[in-house]
């Protein structure tokens, strides 16, 4: 590894580092195993974005490779003329979409009045919200609870028993008692009543973590396997996770014959395609989730 | 030292008034936040229909609860479940298959961040650093649905480049399909952990490490302290508390195995070595309608994971660490 150098002091000078044969050797076989280790994480979404562009014959001729010798599109193609697809891409972004908006609601308007100390009954509500992170009655329980609802086979079972990650909302009750008051005793002083100084001052001051916890939410939703697979029963209703595990590891014949199929689809492109698919918004949002999510998970680890 | 149990210090404080002298009547209080109290009600409402009513719920577990008779409708009958639960013949298999991938998880997903964490830090090239960071951290955000089906074709029989591979180093012809065996279950289920869970887990031993007061390796290197005694005198003893926390946390989980990993990975052909009380749950509560019955080994899990919680807090205390309560 020539790119180390001893004159370069790297930007924090809180390890020492000495200069002897031992430790110039540990610094050698740590980075050769840290970028081993960066390797074996994007290999392999790498190998599925290129298979997912490559034909039937290199797939099954070539064990890995991070680039096809040529470039089709044929399962993309397939895959985007079954009704099928559409209709599970279409339910799974309109869901997240929503969802995420009910539950960013729900989690900052229930976590603004737990931040205000002087809120009787406020330790009792958060004591109960803790005890939740500790117990739970389970699935079964919440399975009924769903279904006495009348809500099986309703996307709002995907969203509504959901709706509020106590971690989450722990977390920015905390942001919110860091806000500095003096502001919102100025707009209450203006005739301002507490509705409006969280709509008015405090959300508007919040703009930062309401877009976090908002993808943060998304990537839940987008990501939940288990809700769509306990409450929804109708393969009309499929979710883009379910349809990846109907065509991925189940029967791919059995699944794709409930796309109506209209040309021999290729079998092994439609895999890693719609892996491709199901991945790629969040990997289009990950520099921006990574962003903020260090420092969200900081605080919800160190707090309470 | 008191050596009593876990739970005083959070009880003791009563919940009633927080630190006011002035004590409003309850009518007075609600008339005076009633803009507060309503913006609580829906996350309450929330709370109370999805946490707490199916903890009530889990009395369907004294029960034999049948959907039309429901929650008060349903005859009693004591402990039958749990009865029938520990006299069965899956318990002893659940147990086995559960604590064996818990023990897995600890000896390496759970050690594997402290590890890559110390690594990072002993980086000297901060672009480096930041991008293997950037990099380790994607997994995490990949549903377990795409690590399954990643694992799929990486290790399936047919065209899976595991198999291929082993095929070309090995000269064997014989397609091995990992996927289906029942001894590669436990190996495949870990790695997926290992890869999906690492670079995430660094984030909270990072930021213990960027804590640490760098007079202390100062110090240490006046003492001529070497690379690797600072490592041992200076770095370990400071993530300690971290580690001890994280751990308490992990105790928790420690019969939650992680219902959508392993549902997703569980096949006709490996069930022995695969099935846990969380995919037991499902498939014989929702796939068979034997709501009781299932409740009832949810809530063995459930109270075994507070058990587990408090104790190993308990324990952490004893050994004189901050702890978690």
């Amino acid at each position: 590894m020539t790119t180390m150098t001893e004159t370069e002091p790297g930007k924090q000078a809180a390890v020492n580092h000495n200069n002897s044969v031992g430790s110039r050797v540990f610094d050698v076989l740590n980075v050769v195993a840290l970028v081993g280790l960066a390797l074996i994480t994007v290999l392999p979404l790498i190998y599925v974005l290129a298979a997912s562009f490559a034909t039937e014959p290199e797939i099954a001729s070539r064990p890995f490779f991070l680039w096809p010798e040529k470039i089709v599109t044929e399962a993309y193609e397939y895959i985007f003329a079954t009704p099928t697809f559409i209709r599970s891409l279409l339910t799974t972004v309109i869901v997240t979409a929503v969802g995420m908006v009910v539950q960013v609601m729900l989690t900052f308007t229930m976590a603004y009045p737990l931040a205000k100390r002087y809120l009787p009954g406020r330790t009792l509500v958060l004591n109960l919200v803790i005890f939740t992170m500790v117990f739970s009655g389970g699935m079964i329980p919440t399975y009924l609870v769903v279904r006495d609802l009348g809500m099986l086979d309703s996307y709002w079972a995907l969203i509504l028993p959901l709706a509020i990650n106590p971690f989450y909302l722990i977390i920015v009750k905390s942001f919110f008692q860091e806000l500095p008051q003096a502001l919102e005793e100025a707009a209450r002083i203006d005739g301002c009543n507490e509705m409006g100084v969280f709509f008015k001052i405090v959300l508007p001051l919040s703009k930062p973590i309401i877009a976090t916890f908002s993808l943060f939410y998304a990537v839940a939703i987008w990501n939940d396997y288990m809700s769509p697979l306990l409450y929804i029963t109708d393969p009309d209703k499929w979710t883009l996770q379910i349809l990846v595990r109907q065509l991925v590891a189940t029967d791919p014949a059995a699944a794709l014959s409930q796309m109506d199929r209209t040309w021999v689809p290729p079998e092994q492109g439609v895999k890693f395609a719609i892996i491709v698919i199901a991945t790629l918004p969040i990997l289009f949002f990950y520099p921006f989730l990574q962003k903020h999510f260090a420092k969200g998970v900081l605080i919800g680890g160190v707090k309470e | 030292m008191a050596t009593d149990l876990a739970t005083p210090p959070k009880a003791a404080p009563k919940a009633k008034k927080p630190k006011r002298a002035d004590k409003v009547p309850l009518g007075t209080a609600v008339l005076r936040y009633r803009w507060l109290y309503l913006m609580l009600l829906p996350g309450v409402a929330y709370f109370v229909i999805f946490k707490y009513l199916p903890m009530y719920g889990v009395t369907i577990a004294f029960q034999d609860y049948l959907p039309f008779l429901g929650y008060s409708g349903s005859p009693w009958v004591g402990l039958k479940h749990f009865e029938q639960l520990f006299s069965g013949p899956d318990f002893a298999r659940l147990l086995a298959n559960t604590l064996i991938l818990a023990a897995l998880h600890i000896m390496f997903v759970f050690t594997a961040p402290v590890i890559v964490a110390l690594m990072l830090n002993e980086l000297r090239v901060n672009i480096l650093k930041r991008s293997i960071q950037s990099l380790i951290y994607i997994p995490h955000f990949l549903s377990w649905t795409i690590v399954a089906a990643l694992t799929y074709v990486l290790f399936a029989a047919d065209f899976g480049v595991i198999a291929a591979w082993m095929r070309d180093l090995l000269g064997d012809t014989n397609k091995v399909d990992y996927m289906a065996q029942e001894q590669w279950f436990r190996e495949i289920v870990i790695l997926q952990q290992l890869w999906k869970m690492t670079g995430w887990g660094t984030i909270i031993y990072l930021a213990a490490l960027a804590g640490v007061d760098p007079n202390l390796y100062e110090a240490a290197r006046m003492d001529g302290a070497s690379r690797f005694r600072q490592l041992w005198h200076v770095t370990l003893p400071a993530i300690r508390p971290t580690v001890v926390v994280m751990a308490i946390l992990a105790s928790g989980n420690l019969l939650d195995s992680g219902f959508e990993q392993i549902w997703l990975m569980t096949t006709s052909l490996n069930r022995e070595v695969a099935e846990v009380f969380d995919t037991y749950v499902y498939y014989a509560g929702v796939q068979n309608g034997n709501f009781s019955y299932s409740t009832a080994v949810g809530l063995f899990k459930g109270v075994a994971g507070v058990i587990l919680i408090f104790g190993s807090n308990w324990l952490a205390k004893r050994m004189g660490q901050r702890g978690l309560f």
